[in-house]
């Protein structure tokens, strides 16, 4: 088995009295899209806070290509290709979905103390910007503000922004969130195109979804992994079965 | 220092506290609860102290100047929150500074006009003028111990209608947690409302109480407000407890920051200083203050 | 779009005019007493400029900005003040006259402050922030109060100092007057620049949405600290002009209030457009000095105003005339 990319091993974080991360390990190997799935409350967005840097875990660590980041802010994981994008959308409102983009381009452009040059008409920053918004489909929203897109494309704006700053492995929460059908479908499809470039960790709660394109799958419990495996592993672990697919129709 | 200069510090220090204590609690709910930068707080501890000033040459009565003083001061505050303040609520930190930046203008303005611009004065209640040994050899003015045996009981009182009251209860939910005590289906502007007026009266309750002690002018709510933001933020945004632990504090560092300067020789500049240099550390240590209450 | 676009362009250039050739018309109308008025208008209009870079870009409430001023024109004052005594500041450095050096060392002065209490203060946001600036206000206010060399309470006039490189008159209202146009002027590009530069990107990310700027991997902490530091170096000239204006230095200029004044300027003229400020300085300042000849108690009308401002004219006069921002750029 490979080198894993990100490696989280004995994670434990609380608040107050309650256990919201309870001793969590995981791995990410490379290429793999890695989703982790578990009822309402379980702790995934604690886990996506962990791992990239907004909270800081009362023990264990976290190793993000063989380098250990568990003392890292959340900027400098992001700037060693750790990237993440926000269950609830959470782009730049009043800048166009192009700025949007050009910033997050910006910041993996070496330090931005440059105070001279016009950065709202540069082209080293607003070509790729364009040809990123067209590869997520938003070409043509290019120069609307953020906030008056639809739902939808503010998801896809969202990644897009994640992938602009030219990761090694991406953070999704729960990219599909709000979207309707058809959204999804179109949203499924981009995820597995990037599947062939990118590492992916996945919270999601849409089943369907995940055993379509998960590679792996660990089931998370109050705050405990309970389970981890392919999702022909998941779907048959009694214990899985019994927490959390028992609620649901499509298992 | 001598001992007797000590106590008689200690004890200014501590009905120092008492004060900002009252201003604060009032000034920390609102922030908490209803997440309000309230620039205007100061202006209610004015209004008190001359509502009260007015009211007892005319009453003859100090007691019942200061139910009356407070009584309007809540009934001006109510006003104030339901025609101007209300829609603040929901909008950011910057629109509300600069609101109730226009409500101070008004009120001292108005205060100007009712009054006049020279400052007027409030005599000690006789009865409580005197001074009595608390320890023999310090005559200690009794007035003073007044204000801290009143600053006390209101804290007894907040302590109780906060831990023992189903208001409490919506007001220690409403300062951890705003959302869930509307889903709790209690009416929250009613609330806030009543919240608002506490406050208020607090504010209204130290300038009269105030008003012997210092002089009784338009700047007065100036210098208090800006000693009870550093009282809340050191004690912590949204907790009463904060603010009463943080009052004392501060409190008896401003009271011996004054006078130690000259004891030990340095520039009184310090006095001014210390309880900034005071509130800058404890942000730097603990960024939400000593009791966050807000979750 | 574009005719929206000129149009904001027209009101600037117009009042760039005005701004220009207010000085000769009021010579030739016998009424020069305008011209040391506005001269002081455009002096807080720099430094509202400055406060606009935080606060309108940067989306940080400082309610200590008028300290920066406050230090600005104390380094002008003390410098002019040895030097016409010819005695030495903290019996060290000697003064000078000469304000290609004083206002530059204000500037860095006031800079360094700004750098000192941008460091503290910026660990916080929120409620937090407003107060923690607010505290440091006060405490520079108090320092200054308490130097009794440099008057304290009742302030320090000075003569002297109005000479710049030997050649320029400051005495001369009209001069100076031009002096501190061509300053503003100054303020004004090299602020557009910066605004829409990278850095000026990263200021107003942090102001939309500062979680997603670090998610990103922008250290937003360092670059609000910079652009905090830069504001309080502009603000600093602004009061270096102001004390030469005066030739005089008082603590009121920094008294915690005077920070809400410029606020109020920055909103009213339109937060975060950069030439707003300049509309609101000059609107503000005009209110304060003849609404008092209405009444003695115009206050008690400015306040409402001013709340009913807030609540249904935030964008400002200059933001009226801009068109409704439909994506971020700067006019």
């Amino acid at each position: 088995m490979a080198e894993p990319l990100l490696e989280a091993t004995g994670l434990i974080k609380r608040f107050g009295g309650i256990v919201a991360t309870d001793n969590l390990s995981l791995t990410v190997l490379p290429g793999e899209i890695h989703a982790v799935i578990g009822p309402n409350g379980a702790g995934k967005t604690t886990l996506i806070a962990q791992l990239s840097g907004e909270l800081r875990s009362d023990s264990g660590t976290i190793r993000f290509a063989g380098e250990d980041v568990t003392d890292l802010p959340v900027y400098d994981r992001s700037r060693r290709g750790l990237a993440r994008s926000f269950q609830i959308t959470s782009v730049f409102r009043a800048f166009t979905a192009l700025e949007n983009v050009a910033l997050a381009l910006q910041a993996h452009d070496g330090h931005s103390f440059r105070f001279w040059r016009d950065a709202t008409r540069d082209p080293a920053l607003l070509d790729p910007a364009r040809r990123m918004l067209d590869q997520v489909g938003l070409g043509a929203r290019a120069h609307i503000a953020a906030a008056e897109l639809a739902h939808g494309e503010q998801r896809q704006l969202e990644i897009a922004m994640a992938l602009a700053t030219g990761p090694r492995m991406l953070l999704l929460d729960e990219p599909m969130a709000g979207m309707g059908r058809d959204e999804a479908i179109r949203m499924t499809g981009f995820l597995r195109t990037l599947k062939q470039s990118e590492t992916i960790l996945l919270i999601e709660h849409d089943m369907d979804v995940v055993f379509a394109l998960a590679d792996r799958i660990t089931v998370l419990v109050y705050g405990r992994a309970i389970a981890s495996g392919t999702p022909a592993e998941i779907r048959a672990n009694p214990d899985v079965r019994q927490a959390y697919l028992g609620e649901d129709e499509h298992a | 220092m001598p001992l007797l200069l000590f106590l008689e510090q200690t004890l200014n220090g501590l009905q120092f506290g008492v004060t900002l204590f009252l201003m604060a609690a009032g000034l920390t709910l609102v922030l908490g609860i209803m997440n309000m930068v309230n620039l205007a707080h100061g202006a209610f501890y004015m209004l008190g102290a001359y509502f009260a000033a007015t009211l007892v040459p005319l009453t003859g009565s100090f007691f019942l100047s200061v139910i009356l003083a407070l009584l309007g001061a809540a009934a001006v505050g109510l006003l104030t929150e339901m025609v101007a303040l209300r829609t603040l609520y929901s909008r950011d930190h910057l629109d509300q500074v600069l609101a109730t930046f226009g409500l101070i203008l008004f009120f001292r303005e108005l205060v100007k006009i009712l009054w006049g611009p020279i400052a007027i004065f409030m005599d000690v209640p006789t009865l409580f003028s005197g001074r009595v040994e608390i320890v023999p050899g310090a005559p200690y003015p009794v007035y003073r111990l007044l204000v801290l045996a009143v600053g006390v009981a209101v804290g007894a009182f907040l302590w109780w209608l906060i831990t023992r009251t189903r208001l409490g209860m919506l007001i220690r939910a409403g300062a951890s947690n705003r959302e869930m005590v509307g889903a709790l289906g209690v009416d929250i502007k009613r609330l806030y409302t009543l919240v608002f007026a506490l406050g208020c009266a607090l504010a209204a309750l130290a300038g009269v109480m105030a008003g012997p002690l210092y002089v009784v002018d338009i700047g007065m709510g100036d210098d208090i407000l800006i000693k009870t933001f550093v009282v809340i933020v050191i004690g912590g945004i949204g907790s009463v407890r904060g603010a009463f632990v943080a009052a004392i504090i501060v409190g008896m560092v401003d009271t011996f920051g004054r006078i130690l300067p000259s004891q030990f020789g340095l520039s009184a500049t310090i006095a001014e200083l210390a309880i900034y240099i005071l509130m800058a550390a404890v942000l730097f240590w603990k960024p939400r203050g000593l009791f966050p209450a807000a979750g | 779009m574009i005719g929206s676009l000129d149009r904001s362009r027209v009101f600037i250039l117009a009042l760039l005019a005005a701004l220009a050739l207010l000085p000769i018309l009021a010579t030739l109308g016998g009424e020069e007493f305008y011209i040391g008025q506005f001269r002081r208008i455009l002096i807080f209009a720099i430094a509202a400029i400055s406060l606009d870079l935080i606060l309108g870009y940067g989306g940080m409430v400082s309610l200590g900005h008028a300290a920066f001023i406050g230090v600005g024109a104390y380094v002008v004052g003390i410098l002019v003040h040895h030097a016409s005594e010819e005695t030495l500041f903290l019996g060290i450095l000697p003064g000078t006259f000469e304000p290609l050096i004083a206002w530059p060392a204000a500037m860095l002065i006031s800079a360094a402050l700004a750098f000192v209490i941008g460091l503290i203060s910026l660990r916080t946001s929120g409620v937090y922030f407003i107060m923690i600036t607010l505290a440091f206000a006060q405490m520079v206010y108090y320092v200054f109060v308490s130097l009794r060399t440099y008057g304290g309470d009742d302030g320090l006039r000075f003569r002297g100092g109005d000479t710049l490189a030997g050649i320029i008159d400051l005495g001369d209202d009209l001069t100076f007057y031009y002096v501190v146009f061509a300053v503003l002027l100054g303020v004004l590009y090299l602020g557009r620049r910066l605004v829409r530069s990278r850095f000026g990107r990263v200021i107003e990310g942090c102001r939309e949405n500062e979680r997603r700027m670090r998610a990103l991997g922008f250290p937003s902490y360092r670059y609000k600290l910079a652009a905090f530091t830069i504001a309080g170096g502009v603000a600093g000239l602004a009061g270096a002009l102001f004390a030469t204006h005066e030739s005089y230095i008082s603590p009121s200029i920094m008294h915690w209030t005077r920070s809400g004044d410029l606020i109020i300027m920055v909103i009213l003229g339109g937060m975060g457009t950069l030439y707003g400020p300049l509309v609101g300085a000059i609107v503000f300042m005009l209110m304060e000095k003849f609404l008092p000849d209405y009444t003695q108690h115009w206050q008690i009308v400015f306040g409402p105003i001013l709340v009913l401002i807030v609540l249904f004219a935030k964008r400002g006069v200059f933001g009226w005339v801009l068109p409704p921002r439909s994506g971020g750029g700067h006019g």
